[in-house]
């Protein structure tokens, strides 16, 4: 366990000293945009932190069949794990997109079908981290909380579709055709750095699910 | 043919003792015509504009009347702990969800034949020229919420909170479908000249058959005990 912890102590400072050295480069470094400005370097955490997002509900998806392929509890807990990362960071996109699209687009809010399917797919994984919490009965909750993370995570793309024609104004994603190297490879860095926060997140995350299955099964036992 | 005929008999079973105690038909009828009542209320009395959002007004209808419905599906085996006893029933669990699929099906549609009547005489819409497509889009909107509500009806069924849960979790996962259904529904209803129903159309099918297939698939493990 403590090689395990050191370990994990390793990646929080690294996560911590490549976020650091990602955002001086984005804030200072790169050149702004010449159309938006300084605004633009929202970029650099916004997007990384929407690539983190959709990677931890892929990580749901994974354990939750794997779960019930196998009925080990150790995917179960991977899964919650990586749901409640997702779900943090499912806010901090629609949060710093908020902020980016008032001086932008003028409003805080629109119908656009990224952001829309951003917000419902916060939905589907709020109802998966709710349905754990009514369940008292350790291998109920995985399997149901499986269930949800498959159907939630196939309707994500049916979701994202059904938008896109119910928006037809969308604007296509940036290529990266589209922008500078210089802010290429800033972005690149700093999705490196939230990954890497990502796996410290997970390590620390999953010991703390281990230890409360743990309690969980001692105050059982001991009624 | 087993599983269809198996399917059949909880089906009867349910819709016999609906018939005998109409307990939640009449209440169904009721709400949902209440839901529309109380819409033509906070949107005022234009009727330019009810027909305009018309569609929303009908699905978001069903959809509420939906949950009331769905709620209900295994309350008939939970009382005696009948679950208990179709899950112990030799042959394929799923012949227990396509049961229930069908019996909220012709519920739900039943319900509709009275609520599209009673939309058309509040928004003043005319029904009888477009009644056919409309039929199928609320026959494909139907089946595809009774689909992913039957489902989630039964992961949720032993939860505590259930009337809470199964709102938190159904609703997000019907927004395509409720999407195709609204914008049909609106383009039949107030002219559709470019033809635009036939996405939302192909939309609501695909949806369908999408999550027919997963529940179908994943519903034995919902199942287990």
């Amino acid at each position: 366990m403590t090689s395990k912890s050191g370990l994990a102590n390793v990646i929080g400072i690294a996560a911590l000293a490549l976020f650091l050295v990602g955002s001086f480069v984005g804030l200072f470094v790169v050149p702004a945009d010449g159309m938006q400005g300084d605004i633009q370097r929202l970029m650099y955490v916004h997007v990384p932190a929407a690539w983190l997002a959709f990677m931890s509900f892929f990580v749901v998806f994974l354990m939750s069949v794997l779960y019930l392929i196998q009925r080990d509890l150790r995917w179960d807990r991977v899964a919650q794990s990586s749901a409640e990362i997702g779900v943090v960071f499912t806010v901090l996109t629609l949060a710093l997109g908020s902020m980016w699209g008032k001086p932008t687009w003028g409003v805080w809010w629109t119908w656009d079908p990224r952001l829309t399917t951003t917000a419902i797919m916060l939905a589907i994984y709020v109802g998966y981290l709710a349905i754990r919490s009514f369940a008292d009965d350790p291998d109920k909750r995985a399997r149901w909380a499986a269930i949800v993370g498959i159907i939630g995570f196939a309707n994500v793309p049916i979701v994202y579709l059904s938008v896109i024609w119910w928006r037809t104004l969308h604007q296509p994603p940036s290529s990266p055709r589209s922008v500078s190297p210089e802010i290429l490879w800033t972005l690149m860095f700093n999705l490196a750095a939230f990954t890497v926060i990502y796996v410290y997140l997970m390590m620390r995350r999953i010991r703390l699910a281990k230890l409360e299955g743990e309690l969980e099964q001692r105050m059982a036992y001991h009624g | 043919m087993e599983l269809l005929r198996r399917a059949w008999t909880i089906v009867w079973k349910d819709l016999l003792i609906e018939a005998r105690t109409k307990q939640a038909f009449n209440a169904m009828v009721f709400f949902a015509a209440l839901v529309l009542f109380i819409f033509s209320f906070a949107l005022g009395p234009d009727t330019e504009l009810l027909q305009q959002v018309s569609g929303g007004l009908l699905w978001v209808g069903i959809a509420f009347t939906g949950i009331l419905s769905l709620n209900r599906t295994y309350q008939s085996e939970e009382t005696s702990g009948g679950i208990e006893g179709l899950r112990v029933y030799p042959g394929d669990p799923r012949a227990i969800f396509l049961g229930k699929l069908f019996g909220n099906i012709i519920i739900l549609l039943a319900v509709e034949m009275v609520l599209f009547p009673a939309a058309a005489v509040l928004f003043q819409i005319q029904l009888l020229p477009h009644a056919l497509e409309l039929a199928g889009v609320a026959i494909l909107g139907t089946i595809g919420f009774s689909i992913v509500g039957t489902f989630y009806a039964a992961l949720t069924v032993n939860l505590r909170a259930r009337e809470v849960m199964l709102p938190l979790l159904l609703f997000p996962a019907l927004i395509p479908m409720l999407l195709g259904a609204v914008n049909a529904t609106t383009l039949i209803v107030v002219g559709d000249p470019m033809l635009d129903s036939g996405i939302w159309i192909r939309l609501l099918v695909t949806f369908d058959v999408i999550f027919f297939v997963i529940s179908l698939w994943i519903f034995p493990i919902a199942l287990e005990e």
